[in-house]
């Protein structure tokens, strides 16, 4: 893997939550972990940056961990998913898998459950470096399509890769169609073999499908693979270049240790705001230009000096609000932070958004 | 011969102490110095109560509040809808806490 995988993890319990993010700084990859201590939250995460596993309790408040699953399978196809939950109940775990989850794992009990957990997150994190098609690991699609002929089988496979989808109808072992792209037939075929990686799920067949693949399955696997193996030696290669645009800002002071939610915004009311991990980013946004207005003001009236930031808290949470520049930057944590932590964490945040 | 009167402005000094206000803002008890405004005391003490009303209303379960000027810091906890107030004068020498 080129860089460090990016693990999501949504539980409603703070305390688990950095329970967990401690577990998984011993996986080897060193993955990068971000917290959401709800369905929405990590809704929002997920909008705003890919990641490569999400980890989800499945007992939350509001919306609970099969509805956040269902959405995230159905917009997120390639991320790999892992329920983690104390509930034990099969029915749930056959709905669970239903959904297309990769691993249904009870939250470990002892020392060796957590490693045989942290074992299994990490042979899921190496499958997405290798690719292959979910459902059948490490299997490209053409063994796929091969299993499927070879047992003269009858059925229609839908392939979705990132926002591609494609379909291929085969009918008692014979490649009958395939589309995608406004492709059809071979074409479609050939492009859709052509994808490395995504996630394919088999519908029931469809007898009446009119025939436009005319070759045996053989035959159109091995052109399409020696195609393939040509354009490949006829391209350049193409080395994908590092990223080597910084970070903006706000990806930093998201990206800092405990950081949950960050929300950068002009004064003036309309003026722009941008947010990063926020679950209703309108409705911080009020109160923190209310809020720093009213100590501004109140500084002003005790003729204290300069507002410098203001902390509100709790043990599940700690939000931190400071001026900076003409604008206003909040910052939230999980859980209640060590005295001076979140000051110095705005002091920093500060210091990149206005050099 | 002077031509002109000095006048020295009396300097209002730093607050230091606490009160608490209940849930209407009104002062219930204070140690602060008795010649300080009670009208500004009680400004403080309703934007407080504001700041953890609005916070509520913004869906974060807040409980402490802590404010930190050039010159002073207020620290606050809500206390059955009410708050208890502390007001620290920071200078260079504890203004890191």
């Amino acid at each position: 893997m080129p860089s460090r995988p990016k693990i999501l993890l949504a539980d409603d319990d703070p305390d688990l939550l950095e329970l967990y993010r401690e577990l998984l700084t011993r996986l080897p990859s060193q993955p990068e972990i971000r917290l959401a201590n709800s369905g929405l939250k990590a809704l929002a995460l997920l909008e705003e940056e890919p990641f490569h596993l999400f980890i989800c309790d499945l007992k939350m408040p509001r919306m609970d961990g099969l509805q956040v699953l269902a959405v995230v399978r159905r917009k997120y196809p390639q991320l790999r998913t892992v329920v983690l939950t104390a509930l034990t109940d099969e029915q749930l775990r056959s709905r669970v898998y239903a959904l297309g989850v990769d691993l249904y794992w009870q939250k470990p009990g002892n020392e060796q459950e957590v490693q045989l957990f942290l074992d299994c997150l990490e042979s899921l994190l190496s499958r997405e470096a290798e690719g292959g098609f979910r459902g059948v690991q490490s299997k490209s699609l053409v063994d796929i399509i091969q299993l499927e002929c070879l047992s003269q089988n009858s059925t229609l496979l839908r392939i979705t890769h990132g926002p591609l989808t494609g379909r291929i109808w085969i009918l008692g072992g014979e490649l009958v169609d395939a589309e995608t792209e406004g492709l059809v037939g071979e074409e479609a075929f050939a492009r859709i073999l052509s994808w490395k990686s995504g996630t394919f799920e088999q519908l029931p067949p469809e007898p009446d499908r009119p025939r436009r693949i005319f070759k045996s399955y053989n035959a159109l696997l091995l052109e399409t693979a020696q195609a393939m193996d040509e354009s490949d030696a006829a391209a350049p290669a193409v080395v994908e270049p590092e990223r080597v645009t910084p970070p903006s800002p706000m990806e930093q002071i998201a990206a800092m240790e405990g950081v949950d939610c960050v929300l950068h915004f002009g004064r003036a009311e309309g003026s722009p705001a941008e947010s990063r991990g926020a679950e209703t980013p309108e409705v911080a946004l009020q109160w923190a230009r209310r809020t720093l207005d009213r100590f501004q003001h109140m500084g002003e009236r005790l003729a204290v000096g300069p507002l410098q930031d203001i902390e509100v808290s709790s043990w599940q949470q700690h939000v931190g609000l400071a001026p900076v520049g003409e604008g206003g930057l909040l910052m939230g944590w999980l859980g209640r932070q060590p005295p001076g932590r979140v000051a110095e964490q705005l002091r920093k945040a500060a210091a990149l958004l206005h050099p | 011969m002077k031509w002109f009167r000095k006048t020295v402005s009396a300097l209002r000094p730093l607050p230091a102490g606490s009160f608490t206000v209940d849930r209407n803002g009104h002062l219930l008890a204070s140690t602060l110095p008795s010649d300080y405004p009670v009208s500004l005391v009680r400004e403080l003490g309703l934007h407080v109560l504001t700041t953890f009303r609005e916070a509520r209303t913004a869906g974060l379960s807040v409980t402490d509040l802590v404010v930190r000027y050039q010159g002073l810091k207020i620290a606050a906890r809500e206390l059955r809808g009410g708050a208890i107030i502390f007001v620290f004068p920071q200078t260079p020498f504890n203004s890191a806490s």
